[in-house]
């Protein structure tokens, strides 16, 4: 039989053992051989933190009580971890573009880095980790006990303390070698992960022997095991649906929550595809912990004498069976359970005590006074951590003692988890909805602390202890209605699930109304923006702008936190990348931001904000930096869009100046062949008066000939002069600045004027007319319409080539116009050419017949449309004829323009 | 011009494949939680009692799936070569 000074021996061993690991590992880390120390088996088993010396004891009794309920604890956990694609991987991914250092700097740095919400989240953690740290000093002295006792000695009360109080040093001993060592949470902790590591072997290995022991040792197989587990006298499966549910919810908001399993799950992360093994490496691993659980609690029951302690069977079962090793095993497993809890939970307390609590007094102490000595910060930072290990290592203690120590395990460990889960609200809303604001957070934490308190923590040191039995029977002052485990009358609900529904429905409740009525402050929103979107950008709020300090200072600043050299790397870094020599960047508000995070990565989000602001001068984020930042994607847009715009003008203005350009050239197109028409029509008759007056000057034979020269330059002349007439009338009536006499007349009349004035030759062209259509009265520019008349006359006589050319005049009348056709029986004009008469100089038969300079239709066009009508061509069967439109009523637009 | 490249509406058969799987494996634990919470409707009748045995063999099967159906999961998320490598929110 193993003696009681060889246990304490091999524990002692043990302990080396660990020591050395993990020593080795910090050198080899040092060293830059930290491949295998990050790898995600490691991370997996650094998870187990979350199995204790409750788990490892208590679960055994806790089955030998509640049957099947102790599985609740471990199915939480379960379901959180395979489902991490909801939360955990937000979390980690948080985590890491935050540089979180703990679930107080998440909270307090997702609500604008409020410094007041991280004090309430560590003042939380701390009062409900005081009952678990105490559980595990009761686990470790408990089972010191028990192998005293079969020496024979009886413990007294003075024994336990004495041994707790030891085991306590020990730890808080481990706990600042390793865990306090570097400053940056950021940076792991090498030495106590693969010491938790190597623990989480030993108190698997250790149950998974026990249990092997019991089912093939002691039972004879697991059909037989299951047998004997069928004809026990425990109870498996008797759940009432609200206790299974709550506690299943429960574990698994506490795994997220509990300040140490934060630090596993989401610091001590080195990579996020660690996850992707974990995600059903741990929860195996908690099926091998509950495994044997069950059949360990039946032969206990079965083997063990009435009234012994359920949950000390794990080691009392191979005890009494003559299995000192396997007994030595299963203590340093419940030895191992209890100290990895108890390291970690300190070191996630001590960093969130020190952040969020000493440093932020420290310089609310120091206040203006600027104390210069390089690394003062960072031996603040570290001996406050020290201290707070050492502290909340003694309030277990001492919670330890108050409580007797009496309790079963289980109820203990959950009202401490109860106590924790009252960060989910504020934590869970904080990274999935934008609208939860630092002053709902307070609300809900501070409603679910005093809940929390009323309801179990202070209750659970006994009647008469804290709350007196009268006032748990009929509330305070007689209060019925605030009893403290019947809330509103809620008699009817077991305690603790009594108090996890009024607690977090509370809080809950809290948190969402005061964010809705609450306005977050402009870094709140930032950061709220971070935090829930945080897959979209995972960069920083570019929290500072207009940096008004001087590199030096922000230097000695660093180098207060942490310490001479490593701000000075950090500051030839930066430097470097500026493409400068020296230590001394450009501050620029980029820089400001990285360094911002790698001192938060030390002190905490909070506390690195408030000692940049105090040097920047507070000129932290003000709400048109937000506007202007906080969607940067709607910036970018917004931008191109404007750029889109801008490019759609310059099309157009583009096509408006190529369309211009065409008619431009068009135009110049049109002067040119104008200028040469013209040029061409005044050369034919100059170049025949030349010659001809040339000849009389030089003496001409007979007078006949000196007649007909003469003529022939008088008929040339005038016909320049027509040209030139033309022309002139012409360019008056296209430059509008004709002036139209209205005069009233008959139609007849003025047919009969042009036809007179068309000169015709006896008997070359007949007329035909209708006189009695042509009875109407017109009230126009009688000279006008009939000069268009004496035109249209005038062509028919020159171009109808028939034999016996015939004009025929006939007017008709609709509503609105009267219509003037003029039809002759000539062969007409061709189709393609019937677009171009009405244009300059354009002739459809060769000039010599005509003698016209072929401006004549021109001018009829320009002349119909400032009376107000029109004139076209009228395709017919055979002949050509024109059609004077001319409206009966005189248009606005051709008043206008008269 | 220059307006953020649009998701495509079609994915490529593997990061298809990827997004489903994603799917699943946040479904996993809403299957957990139903299957766990099955028994509570078990009523202990005349016949057959809810023995000690078939409860603890159920919760313990129960659990036992769920874990080798997230490890065939996660392995098939791992495998499948990512094709987006901008990790989005994924919706």
């Amino acid at each position: 039989m193993m003696s009681f000074n060889a246990l304490m021996f091999i524990a002692l061993g043990y302990v080396v053992l660990l020591f050395t690991i993990a020593f080795m590992a910090e050198r080899r880390a040092a060293n830059g051989h930290s491949n295998w120390l990050t790898s995600p088996w490691i991370y997996t088993l650094s998870l187990s933190i979350y199995c204790t010396g409750w788990t490892f004891y208590g679960a055994v009794g806790y089955a030998a009580r509640s049957g099947l309920e102790f599985v609740t604890i471990y199915l939480g956990p379960t379901l959180v971890m395979v489902g991490w694609w909801w939360v955990l991987r937000r979390l980690v991914r948080i985590g890491r573009a935050q540089r979180i250092t703990s679930i107080a700097d998440l909270v307090s740095s997702r609500f604008g880095k409020s410094t007041q919400l991280g004090v309430i989240v560590t003042v939380i953690s701390v009062i409900a980790a005081m009952p678990y740290i105490a559980l595990q000093l009761q686990s470790v002295t408990l089972s010191f006990a028990v192998f005293a006792q079969t020496e024979g000695v009886d413990w007294a009360q003075n024994d336990f303390n004495f041994t707790a109080l030891w085991v306590a040093v020990g730890l808080a001993v481990f706990t600042v070698i390793f865990g306090t060592r570097n400053l940056d949470a950021n940076e792991r902790h090498h030495g106590v992960v693969i010491a938790i590591a190597v623990e989480a072997v030993v108190k698997l290995c250790a149950l998974v022997a026990v249990g092997i022991f019991v089912v093939w040792g002691i039972a004879g197989g697991p059909s037989e095991m299951l047998t004997r587990i069928d004809q026990s006298d425990i109870v498996l499966w008797n759940q009432e649906s609200g206790r299974w549910i709550s506690l299943i919810f429960l574990s698994g908001a506490a795994f997220l929550c509990l300040p140490r399993m934060f630090q596993v799950l989401v610091i001590e992360n080195a990579d996020e595809r660690h996850l992707h093994i974990a995600s059903w490496a741990f929860p195996l691993y908690l099926f091998m912990m509950s495994l044997f659980v069950v059949p360990i609690a039946v032969i206990g029951l079965e083997l063990m004498p009435a009234g012994s302690n359920p949950d000390l069977f794990v080691l009392t079962v191979p005890l009494s069976e003559g299995r000192g090793g396997l007994a030595v095993l299963s203590f340093l497993g419940g030895f191992s359970s209890a100290t990895s809890m108890v390291i970690v939970a300190t070191i996630a307390l001590a960093t969130m005590v020190s952040n969020h609590m000493v440093v932020p007094f420290w310089l609310y102490l120091q206040g203006s006074q600027q104390a210069v000595i390089s690394g003062d910060v960072r031996h603040v930072i570290l001996l406050s951590r020290r201290l707070s290990v050492a502290g909340i290592l003694l309030l277990g203690f001492v919670y330890y003692r108050i409580s007797g120590g009496g309790t079963a395990l289980a109820a203990i460990g959950l009202i401490s988890f109860t106590g924790s889960v009252q960060i989910l609200p504020a934590m869970i809303g904080g990274i999935f909805w934008r609208g939860a604001t630092g002053v709902g957070a307070a609300a809900g934490l501070i409603t679910g602390l005093v809940i929390w308190m009323w309801t179990l923590f202070l209750p659970s040191f006994g009647v008469d202890a804290v709350i007196s039995q009268t006032v748990m029977d009929q509330g305070p002052y007689g209060l019925s209605w605030l009893r403290p485990q019947a809330l509103f009358g809620t008699n009817g609900l077991d305690p603790l699930v009594h108090g996890i529904i009024w607690s977090m429905l509370l809080n809950t409740s809290a948190f969402i109304l005061f964010s809705l009525v609450t306005f977050p402050a402009p870094l709140e929103r930032l950061q709220g923006a971070q935090f829930v979107n945080v897959f979209d950008h995972s960069t920083a709020a570019p929290a500072w702008t207009g940096a008004a300090t001087g590199a030096e200072d922000l230097l000695i600043m660093s180098q207060r936190i942490l310490g001479g050299p490593e701000a000075q790397a950090i500051f030839e870094a930066e430097a470097l990348r500026q493409g400068k020599v020296g230590y001394l960047p450009e501050v620029t508000s980029d820089f400001i931001e990285r360094l911002e995070r790698d001192l938060a990565g030390s002190v905490g989000a909070a506390t690195a904000h408030a000692m940049i602001g105090q040097l920047i001068g507070g000129s932290s984020v003000s709400v048109e930096d937000l506007i202007a930042v906080a969607d940067e994607a709607a910036q970018i847009l917004e931008y191109s869009n404007r750029l889109e715009a801008k490019s759609k003008e310059q099309e157009r203005t583009a096509r408006a100046l190529r369309a211009a350009n065409d008619k431009l050239t068009a135009l110049s197109i049109q002067k040119d062949s104008f200028l040469s028409q013209i040029s061409h029509e005044l050369r034919t008759p100059m170049t025949s008066i030349r010659s001809f007056s040339d000849i009389l000057r030089d003496g001409v034979t007979s007078d006949a000939e000196h007649e007909k020269y003469a003529g022939i330059i008088y008929d040339e002349a005038v016909r320049l002069t027509r040209l030139l007439d033309d022309l002139l009338d012409l360019s008056v009536l296209e430059n509008g600045q004709v002036e139209l006499r209205d005069q009233t007349g008959r139609l007849s009349d003025l047919l009969d004027r042009a036809v007179r004035a068309a000169g015709l030759h006896e008997g070359s062209l007949k007329i035909s007319r209708d006189r009695a259509s042509e009875d109407v009265t017109l009230t126009t520019d009688m000279d006008r319409l009939g000069q268009v008349f004496i035109n249209l006359i005038a062509n028919a006589q020159k171009y109808c080539d028939a034999k016996a050319p015939h004009l025929t005049i006939k007017v008709t009348q609709d509503d609105a116009a009267y219509l003037v056709d003029f039809i002759d029986n000539g062969s007409g004009i061709a189709p393609d050419k019937q677009e171009l008469i009405f244009e300059k100089f354009s002739r459809v038969a060769d000039g010599s017949k005509a003698g016209g300079a072929g401006l004549g239709l021109a001018i009829c066009r320009e002349i119909m449309q400032r009376l107000g009508g029109e004139v076209h061509y009228l395709p017919q069967n055979c002949g050509a004829a024109f059609r004077v439109w001319l409206p009966k009523v005189k248009t606005m637009v051709a008043l206008e323009e008269t | 011009m220059s307006q953020r490249p649009k998701p495509p509406v079609f994915l490529q058969k593997a990061s298809y494949r990827q997004r489903r799987v994603r799917d699943a494996a946040k479904l996993v634990p809403v299957l957990g939680a139903v299957l766990w919470a099955m028994p509570l409707a078990w009523q202990d009748d005349a016949q057959g009692a809810t023995t000690n045995a078939s409860a603890l063999v159920y919760i313990f099967g129960v659990w036992i799936a769920l874990i080798a159906l997230t490890a065939v999961l996660s392995g098939l998320m791992r495998s499948i070569p990512q094709q987006d490598h901008k990790e989005t929110s994924d919706e």
